[in-house]
């Protein structure tokens, strides 16, 4: 890499590469956003980001870098090798719009990420500097991407018919004039498929599950945190182990024994199911918390009288009321994600909850955007309380919840 | 003079405090053995047995009783079916009170007796796919219709059981000789450890990369950090719907825009096509787990003590440096734990590739074996088999995840 290590030759390399990054992404963004075609040219985006390096790395000025980054593009669009190849869907106002655009999006990054770039010798610091910033650039775009992508998908496709999809896949734009009639899809689930009913059995299956797994897990996370009694260190490993248990195996022997008790098909075993696969990780994360708590608090308190269940119900789980959050919210997630078990056990579509119903909703003769409806709807909640509770949940998911 | 020694053997106190240990945990341990370890030897004791699914139900004896007032003299019919058609049904009979006005006169089947207006038989053991009728002829006063209805809905208790191949003493070791016989099972450990391993390490890796983007403060660094969890966060079958639709060959965007770029001339068949739907599953693993590396990692991270990393600036240490001497370092421990339980759990997933490609074109990983062999052939005791195959892994993952674990001490 020492070679690299010249103003000449390390600006331009960087400048293409990003060229390249930005005339992909935004290809990929007019795409999504108009159904036209938008096609990034290799050749161009290097020529484009060539030039603009060299210009930043050479005359080292913002402007003369926007200059050269604008007149480049142009000059490149007239030529016909510009970087973002359009379709005949864009008038010549747009596609000047656009190039603009592209070397704006090309030079204002370049200007910080070769900000301490010259022409000549570099020090190993400023280059690797330049490099670690066009990652991190490049890293921001990547990532949301790839985020953004498939829940944009999913929202759009949902208010779409399936003519418009099988017509345009790529089309996303969302024709405002139908009105409510974008949510159709919406109205016909809560409607015909009952929609509303898993809604409410999802969420009270999941509220259940949360309740009992706290009931159960409270003590013993405690008993395992703070009491000293003979095989402590084997039960808290044994938490962990049961806790990687793969759920498969054991919804067989299940599924075998609820089909001879008669409790397939019923919400009662669903809820009788659910907290056991959540209580090992509940009481890992639990025990966990309960460790680095004070034990003078807790101590004080035996000294004034309390017994030890006292001291729990009036020190300890007052203290832990945060973790008991976290806890609470991240098996709430657990219980309405699953898909599993609610597959094997639940037949009758009168008791499904929300993921067995939109597993229903994968039919040849039910349209894509049914299916796309059911999934933002399970979705929403989930996303809505995760945003509103984000600080319980990333504390409760680094706790000790690497379950997948 | 006494010896002075440290009090040997638990005292009262030290007994009292285990015994309360021990009531708090009772309940745990109850319903976690009811619910993880029973079935685990079900799993054991199901898969050196030759059971399929129609057995979950065994048959039991079928038993009707009819007047018929039209005959001469009127007989009453009983009739006896063991339905099964492979097994003997030991202890059979029946016990039914007729109703009043109907009195058996005639010969009564062996095995049975009448006492009263009460008839009980034994039958004692049932061929397989015994159908048998029985008339025996009765005195009738009272209207004929009438007691025809009466005859037909009488309680009539009947008895029977056929031995049971779950619990019967029948044992084989066929399961697991077909599942290791044929080279499919070799075919379905690569491709179980393709994915695991690819998976595991691509989520690493791309967790990594996310964390080291956000270790810094910035406007917006939390609402990036809450967007890049997404994934996880989501509803499984919600999101591989998603990328379902948006990767089908016809109707899906991604063709569209392939297509549109001129990467690739025709419609890609992602999830259906023999070595990239494997390739695809893996992303999509990848895809949807980086979030939780990522989150572990940046936690360790903002753990690190900045000092470290200003004596490194005073040494004139340039950014690629500081990060291979001195962040990886530190980091090494949460890797290593994170690599072990993602590599397990990752193992163990079933959903996502039974979701996307329900196990096709060369997708079939141990777990989603267990699905096929106990529902899609209907042979339970082969996906037991596999379910055992899956758990004897675990065990050994295990052993070294808790080397690791103890090492590093703490997650």
């Amino acid at each position: 890499m020492k070679f690299l290590h010249k103003g000449y030759l390390a600006g331009p390399i960087i400048g293409a590469l990003w060229a390249l990054v930005m005339a992909v992404s935004l290809g990929v963004a007019i795409s999504f956003a108009t159904g036209h075609a938008a096609r990034p040219a290799v050749f161009g985006a290097l020529l484009l980001g060539l030039a603009t390096g060299l210009a930043r790395a050479w005359g080292g000025t913002r402007w003369l870098t926007d200059v050269v980054a604008v007149v480049v593009a142009l000059a490149l669009m007239v030529l016909g090798l510009g970087a973002l190849q359009f379709g005949q869907a864009f008038g010549l106002e747009a596609r000047i719009v656009l190039s603009i655009v592209l070397a704006g999006a090309v030079a204002l990054p370049l200007n910080v990420i070769l900000r301490e770039i010259q022409i000549g010798a570099l020090t190993r610091h400023e280059f690797e500097a330049a490099v670690i910033r066009f990652l991190t650039g490049f890293g921001y775009i990547f990532f949301t991407a790839i985020v953004i992508i498939p829940f944009y998908v999913m929202v759009m496709t949902s208010m779409k018919s399936q003519q418009e999809l099988m017509l345009n896949p790529l089309d996303f734009s969302i024709d405002l004039s139908k009105g409510w009639h974008l949510f159709d899809s919406y109205y016909e689930l809560m409607t015909r498929f009952h929609f509303g009913r898993y809604l409410w059995t999802s969420f009270y299956v999941s509220v259940l599950t949360v309740l009992l797994t706290l009931l159960f897990s409270v003590p013993g996370a405690y008993a395992v945190a703070r009491l000293r009694f003979a095989g402590r260190k084997v039960f808290s490993r044994g938490i962990l182990l049961i806790y990687m248990v793969p759920m498969i195996v054991l919804a067989l022997p299940i599924y075998i024994a609820y089909s001879m008790v008669g409790l397939r098909n019923s919400v009662f075993g669903i809820v009788m199911i659910y907290p056991v696969t959540t209580i090992p990780v509940a009481l890992y994360m639990l025990q966990g918390y309960f460790r680095g708590l004070p034990v003078e608090v807790e101590e004080a308190g035996l000294m004034d009288g309390l017994s030890r269940l006292k001291v729990i119900w009036k020190i300890t789980l007052p203290l832990a009321l945060p973790a008991l959050a976290s806890v609470g919210l991240y098996v709430f997630m657990i219980a309405w994600n699953e898909f599993l078990l609610a597959f094997m056990l639940l037949d009758d579509p009168s008791k499904f909850t929300l993921t067995r119903g939109i597993a229903s909703l994968n039919s040849s003769e039910i349209p894509r955007q049914h299916l796309m409806a059911g999934a933002v709807i399970a979705t929403v909640p989930i996303m809505a309380l995760f945003l509103g509770l984000e600080r319980f949940m990333t504390r409760g998911l680094t706790a000790g919840a690497v379950k997948g | 003079m006494t010896e002075i020694s440290p009090p040997k053997g638990s005292g009262a106190l030290a007994r009292r405090e285990a015994r309360l240990a021990w009531g708090l945990l009772f309940p745990t341990i109850a319903i976690v053995a009811l619910v993880v370890i029973v079935p685990l030897l079900a799993i054991f004791w199901i898969s050196v047995k030759p059971v399929s699914l129609g057995d979950l139900r065994p048959a039991e004896l079928r038993t009707r009783i009819s007047l018929n007032d039209r005959s001469d003299p009127p007989q009453v019919e009983l009739r006896v079916i063991n339905p099964s058609r492979e097994q003997e049904m030991r202890d059979t009979g029946l016990a039914v009170t007729l109703p009043d006005g109907v009195v058996l006169t005639g010969d009564l089947p062996q095995g049975c007796a009448l006492t009263g207006q009460r008839l009980s038989c034994d039958f004692g053991d049932l061929k397989p796919r015994t159908n048998e009728r029985f008339r025996i002829d009765a005195q009738v006063s009272g209207e004929g219709r009438t007691l025809e209805r009466a005859v037909r809905d009488a309680k009539l208790v009947s008895r029977g059981q056929v031995s049971n191949v779950l619990t019967n003493s029948t044992f084989t070791l066929d399961n697991f000789r077909k599942l290791f016989s044929g080279g499919e099972f070799w075919g379905v450990f690569g491709v179980t450890l393709f994915y695991t391993v690819f998976g595991t390490l691509g989520a690493l890796l791309v967790g990594l990369f996310a964390a080291l983007l956000l270790n810094k403060d910035f406007r917006g660094q939390g609402i990036l950090r809450g967007l890049y969890l997404f994934p996880y966060v989501a509803p499984v079958i919600a999101v591989a719907f998603t990328w379902i639709t948006l990767f089908d060959p016809y109707s899906g965007s991604a063709n569209a825009l392939l297509v549109q770029m001129g990467v690739s001339d025709g419609a890609i068949n992602f999830f259906g096509a023999k070595p990239l739907a494997l390739i695809m599953v893996t992303v999509f693993e990848i895809w949807r787990y980086f979030p939780l590396s990522f989150l572990f990692i940046l936690a360790r991270m903002q753990s690190i003590d900045t000092d470290m990393y200003e004596a490194a600036d005073m040494d004139g240490a340039s950014p690629f440096q500081k990060f291979w001497h001195l962040s990886m370092p530190q980091l090494m421990g949460i890797l290593s734990v994170l690599f072990l339980l993602r590599f397990i759990w990752t193992f163990n997933k079933f959903d996502d590739i039974f979701l996307l490609t329900g196990g096709n074109a060369g997708t079939r990983t141990l777990t989603v074996n267990v699905y096929e062999q106990a529902f899609a052939v209907s042979n339970i005791g082969a996906g037991a088999a596999v379910a055992v195959v899956v758990f004897g892994c675990l065990l050994i993952f295990s052993i070294f995840f808790f080397r690791t674990m103890s090492r590093e001490e703490g997650l």
